[in-house]
């Protein structure tokens, strides 16, 4: 028998979760990531002919990896009962649905948005 | 056999939930708190969103907004996230002092977080933006200032858990507990996450 500790072979005592944790080697290696991400996030601060556009299709791919990252190792969604997963995510896509409307209906994403604010 | 070779393999494999839906209900609240919250977050992005370039008078986004300085508070979050992560993997393996060594660790940064939000605010406030200098301002500081208050809540159930492991009452079969508290940091993190890309980083 192996006496490395992989992810699954960290097994829980007591009251512990029942659920499997990556090991802490692994948790290390995706906070990396996620300063990785995050660097290359505020390079983009320093990119100054990057237009708004760019901007967007490069940030919000970037944010939601990270978003996903969390949500999937440190929360431990990707490894925890579906029912958490589902909870957590009819809230948030309740709350993304309902404040697209919001914003549409202020016509937030067309150039009448603006027209109105001059 | 006895009663304990008996029970011991069910004791490895973690607790038994005696709910109706064989899961623990502090966790499932937990849960539920942070979807809802989703919809005060999702709220406050959107309200900051419509209202930013509306201001007619003070300094706007451009005038104010240190992104290397920010920048840095965030990383020291998302760290914050990674020592929350070890402490509770540390608990479920039984591993109290390193348990309070992360926990320790995690309230620190958080307050580090904290004091880097309250030196921008003091900066944006010299500079003249204050809550009612304009829509701007307002909408900034009632979000920003939320995931403040939230951050805050944390560090101090982060020092609860702490002093309750310092008593000897936080040991591993009080794992779930460490646990649900660390589902809330990891939430207050990603909130964070979000703001930082819409509020800061994308004009």
């Amino acid at each position: 028998m192996s006496t490395t500790a992989h992810a699954e072979d960290v097994h829980p005592v007591g009251g512990a979760p029942a659920h499997d944790h990556p090991s802490d080697l692994k948790y290390v290696k995706i906070a990396l990531l996620l300063g990785l991400i995050t660097t290359f996030e505020v390079a983009t601060y320093f990119y100054e002919d990057a237009s708004t556009t760019f901007l967007v299709l490069t940030l919000l791919p970037m944010m939601t990896a990270k978003f996903l990252i969390v949500t999937g190792y440190f929360m431990h969604l990707k490894y925890d009962n579906k029912l958490f997963r589902r909870v957590f995510f009819f809230g948030l896509i309740l709350a993304t649905v309902v404040f697209l409307i919001l914003l549409s209906t202020f016509a937030f994403w067309g150039d009448e948005y603006f027209k109105y604010l001059r | 056999m006895t009663d304990a070779a008996v029970h011991a393999p069910a004791a490895a494999a973690g607790p038994s939930h005696h709910t109706s839906t064989g899961l623990s209900n502090t966790k499932l609240a937990m849960w539920v708190y942070l979807g809802s919250d989703c919809l005060l977050f999702g709220s406050l992005i959107s309200t900051y969103l419509l209202l930013r370039h509306r201001s007619v008078t003070g300094p706007g986004p451009n005038q104010v907004f240190d992104i290397p300085f920010t920048s840095v508070s965030s990383f020291v979050l998302l760290m914050s996230s990674l020592t929350m992560a070890l402490a509770v993997a540390a608990i479920t393996r039984g591993d109290i002092h390193r348990n309070r060594a992360w926990l320790a660790t995690t309230a620190m940064l958080g307050a580090v977080f904290i004091g880097g939000q309250v030196y921008e605010f003091t900066t944006f406030y010299r500079e003249g933006l204050g809550y009612t200098t304009n829509i701007f301002g307002s909408a900034f500081y009632t979000l920003t200032g939320f995931h403040g208050v939230h951050v805050s809540v944390g560090i101090v159930m982060l020092m609860s858990l702490l002093v309750t492991s310092l008593r000897g009452n936080l040991g591993p079969e009080r794992a779930e507990t460490v646990e649900t508290i660390g589902l809330y940091w990891h939430f207050v993190d990603i909130v964070w996450i979000l703001i930082f890309t819409v509020v800061y980083l994308i004009p």
